[in-house]
């Protein structure tokens, strides 16, 4: 088990290797000078120089990346151009949020798909089964943006039932909190219930015609535990799998999300920075962002060994 | 004498709309007392299975339904039981093992756990007690170190200690009754006798019914108290074990019986003196070598130093249990996998180390036929497109490969207006049919047949027999034989060779081998066969 989750742990250095890499040659590849298309069409040349001083541009590209590459590894990701204010510090200010949002998705979206998938699969062809389905695909038809509206305007505006936008710390008080991450949570989860949903009724489906479920018939046990303990229990690892997949698709929608909601996490840094031109900001982001979800699918590929004993490498 | 645990009367189980035929299960009585052990034989779509599985109340609900009769558990219908009842039943008065040991047991729970989750079941027993019943019943079915092996998944185990998992499973409560389907079909031969004599031991320690589903008269032969033979969906005769195996009254019984093959070798022709066709030496396989992160991982030496021969219109069995390396010398020899070392000579030339594109041409010289006939042809192709996409890829026009796949079709016994139909419209034995056509479209020298006559049923078993043996003499081919079952190599092979853990350990004329083995453990597969005793019928 140490060794599995060793190697594993192994396997991710290259891996963040090959995206330290390309983020770095991102900046130096662009056509023409980075430092003005930065610096927008009303700079002068000064205001250009000065750019490129202050992101080393300068110096020849293999110095760069060594310089680069040393500062990162001391947690330095840059300094915002614009704010003057390091990178690291504007992520972790702006880091709540975006996990708290994510967070409250996977929950939600799990305790409820997981569950709507597996009545799905038990009872499939009918018209609980149907309806799932129809969900799922109307879930992964509607673009967040819309729903998001959607659900301002019946639920805060018509119905007065939860604030509009904004953000509470739970660490300021657990009710607030809930009242503001109720409605970008059911935005965002809406295509992550559907993908999951779907994905768990494809692999209970299947599990229920193996032999070890007759077996548990044969024992006498009845549909809620077989569909627990012996389905799900195995659809776990293609289900987990989806989940992965699921958080990068999480990341394109927190920034749809947090700007309908207008909530300041690492979505709207990264949509304020774009609109900027912010370059260092992006470059962090994106770094930081592809760690996160290296790191997500290595906590995934460890859970297999967790789930499925036959897993071991 | 007491009421019978389980009486079965007058039952009829439908079949869904558009079936073969309206009933799975026709009119069928038959009771099994306590103490007694009931075969049930029969051939695949017989009924057989279809009747344990309405004993259990297991059948999909709306695809098999019981349309008449009753079936009789200890006098209570449960055919008339609600689900919750039935449950109860299931478990704590009738259990089942299954035949696929591999897969009757969920792959990612403990087996002490899955033992007792019976006990979770049925009983308020707390986890402490559970646990030492469930030592108890591993115990009771000859576990080694039950408290280790609690803790074991499935997959950590061997065919026959899954299925013994499985029996203690069954037994934890002491049920009045036991169905057993098929549970020693997966197995090999010898793991097969031990737990044909655990279920007998245990059939009489405990004094339960037990209802055996078989298709192979060997294990009838071994185990049975009466016997039911059933043939499309009905009883066709009935009566005590040594009343059925000696006379029959049936024909259809007769004609099963007489399929079964003898294991007293026929007399053999000896072929003609030629050059051999096939000639490996010093054949080595390694599986599993160091890699980067390899250090710790186990190489296993599938094959080891094997020496084989084979002259054009002679028969070579290679038999042996699983993990023997037989399969693995038929592999290398056709070069699916890459042996390690050792040479192969097809009609002269040392094949085993040419590259794909020095192989190729070489290739059609050895065909092979394989176990599942179900999943070796392509669903998508028409069997024609299947026979002659092999000669067109060596250069044949399609004209005179299709003139020539009608032709193989009427040998092998088919309509050569069937080349158009798809695999699916052919049953399992027609399959196997095409595979052997599609081998011989290639008019190769040697042929393997990989298990090719496994998972057939008996009848259809003997059919595909003469077949192989009619185009072996035919185009005189050179015919590596492999099998697990000594009754079908004693039938058709010349000469045997022996394999043990990648060995071989005995080689010989199949006379010589069956009437006078040498090693050990030859002695012991042929010990272990079922219904030994049994002539069955005389070869002929």
């Amino acid at each position: 088990m140490l060794r599995y989750i060793l190697l594993r742990v192994g396997a991710t250095v290259p891996v963040m290797a090959v995206v330290a890499l390309f983020v770095f040659l991102m900046l130096r590849l662009t056509p023409g000078d980075p430092a003005a298309v930065i610096a927008g069409d009303y700079a002068t040349s000064e205001d250009i120089a000065r750019i490129r001083e202050q992101l080393g541009l300068n110096e020849a590209i293999p110095y760069q990346f060594v310089t680069w590459i040393r500062l990162l590894l001391q947690g330095d990701l840059g300094t915002s151009i614009f704010t003057s204010l390091s990178v690291t510090t504007l992520i972790s200010q702006r880091i709540e949020p975006t996990v708290m949002l994510a967070l409250t998705t996977i929950l939600f979206s799990v305790a409820v798909a997981v569950p709507l998938g597996a009545i799905a699969a038990w009872k499939a062809g009918s018209l609980i089964d149907r309806f799932v389905m129809l969900f799922s695909v109307a879930g992964f038809s509607v673009p967040v943006f819309v729903l998001g509206y959607v659900l301002i305007y019946v639920l805060s505006m018509k119905l007065n039932l939860l604030p509009v936008q904004g953000y509470r710390s739970p660490w300021q008080g657990i009710g607030p909190f809930l009242a503001h991450i109720t409605l970008p949570t059911l935005t965002l989860s809406v295509i992550f219930i559907a993908l999951i949903a779907r994905m768990t009724r494809a692999s209970a489906i299947e599990i229920l015609q193996e032999d070890y479920v007759r077996t548990a018939h044969a024992k006498g046990q009845n549909e809620f535990t077989i569909l627990t303990r012996h389905v799900l229990a195995n659809a776990a690892v293609p289900i987990v799998t989806v989940i992965g997949i699921g958080i990068a698709l999480l990341i394109g929608g927190v920034v749809v999300t947090e700007s309908v909601y207008n909530i300041p996490g690492l979505g709207r840094l990264v949509l304020d920075a774009v609109l900027a031109r912010d370059y260092p900001i992006i470059q962090g982001l994106i770094l930081f962002l592809s760690f996160s979800y290296i790191l997500i699918n290595l906590l995934i590929d460890i859970s297999y060994a967790f789930f499925d004993p036959r897993i071991r490498y | 004498m007491s009421a019978p645990v389980l009486d079965i009367r007058g039952l009829s189980v439908s079949l869904p709309k558009g079936a073969d035929r309206p009933l799975a299960v026709e009119d069928v009585s038959f009771s099994v007392d306590a103490g007694e052990l009931v075969c049930v034989v029969g051939e695949s779509g017989s009924g057989k299975s279809v009747t344990a599985f309405t004993v259990m109340g297991l059948n999909p609900p709306r695809a098999l339904r019981a349309v008449a009769g009753e079936v009789l558990l200890q006098g209570v219908d449960v055919l008339k039981q609600s689900t919750p009842a039935m449950r109860r039943l299931r478990g704590e008065k009738m259990a089942m093992i299954f035949q696929e040991p591999m897969t009757a047991l969920n792959p990612v729970m403990k087996v002490g756990e899955q033992i007792g989750e019976m006990l979770e079941i049925h009983t308020g027993l707390g986890p402490a007690k559970r646990r030492a019943r469930v030592l108890e019943a591993m115990r009771d079915v000859n576990l080694p170190e039950p408290a280790s092996l609690y803790h074991s998944y499935p997959h950590q185990l061997s065919g026959g200690q899954r299925q013994r998992i499985m029996i203690a499973m069954a037994l934890t409560l002491e049920p009045a009754l036991l169905i057993a389907d098929e549970p020693t079909t997966a197995l090999d031969v010898t793991t097969q006798a031990q737990i044909l004599a655990l279920i007998k031991d245990i059939q009489r320690r405990h004094g339960m019914a037990v209802l055996f589903i078989t298709h192979d008269f060997g294990v009838v032969a071994e185990i049975a108290d009466r016997v039911a033979v059933m043939c499309n969906g009905r009883v066709v005769e009935q009566g005590p074990a040594d009343r059925i195996l000696t006379r029959p009254e049936d024909p259809y019984t007769q004609m099963l019986m007489a399929a079964v093959p003898s294991l007293t070798p026929p007399a053999r022709l000896q072929p003609k003196p030629a050059p051999p066709a096939l000639e490996v030496k010093g054949l080595n396989k390694i599986y599993g070598s160091s890699g980067w992160f390899g250090r710790g991982r186990r190489q296993v030496h599938a094959a080891q130093d094997v020496d084989l021969t084979v002259h054009p219109g002679e028969t070579l069995g290679v038999v042996g249990e699983s993990g023997s390396g037989k399969s693995t010398v038929a592999r290398c020899v056709v070069r699916l996998v890459d042996p390690t070392s050792g040479t192969i000579l097809i009609g002269g030339q040392d094949v085993a180390r040419l590259n794909e594109r020095r192989l190729r041409p070489r290739r059609r010289d050895i065909q092979i036929v394989f176990q599942d006939p179900y999943r070796s042809l392509n669903p998508r192709r028409t069997v024609g497109q299947s026979i002659i996409e092999g000669p067109m890829n060596f250069g044949m026009g399609a004209a005179k490969a299709l003139a020539n796949a009608r032709e193989l079709m009427e040998v092998v016994g088919l309509l050569p207006e069937a080349l158009d139909r798809f695999p699916h419209q052919f049953s399992g034995g027609q399959r196997q049919r095409i595979c052997i056509a599609r081998a011989l479209a290639m008019e190769p020298k040697v042929l393997i047949a990989d298990e090719a006559v496994s998972a057939l049923d008996v009848s259809v078993q003997a059919q595909v027999l003469d077949l192989l043996a009619d185009v072996r003499a035919r185009f005189d081919l050179a015919m590596l034989f492999i099998t697990h079952d000594l009754r079908v190599a004693a039938q058709i092979c010349d000469r045997i060779m022996v394999m043990r853990y990648g060995q071989v350990v005995e080689q010989g004329l199949t006379r010589d081998v069956f009437g006078n083995p040498h090693h050990d453990y030859t002695r012991a597969l042929l010990d272990a066969a079922p219904g030994r005793e049994m002539s069955f019928a005389s070869a002929s």
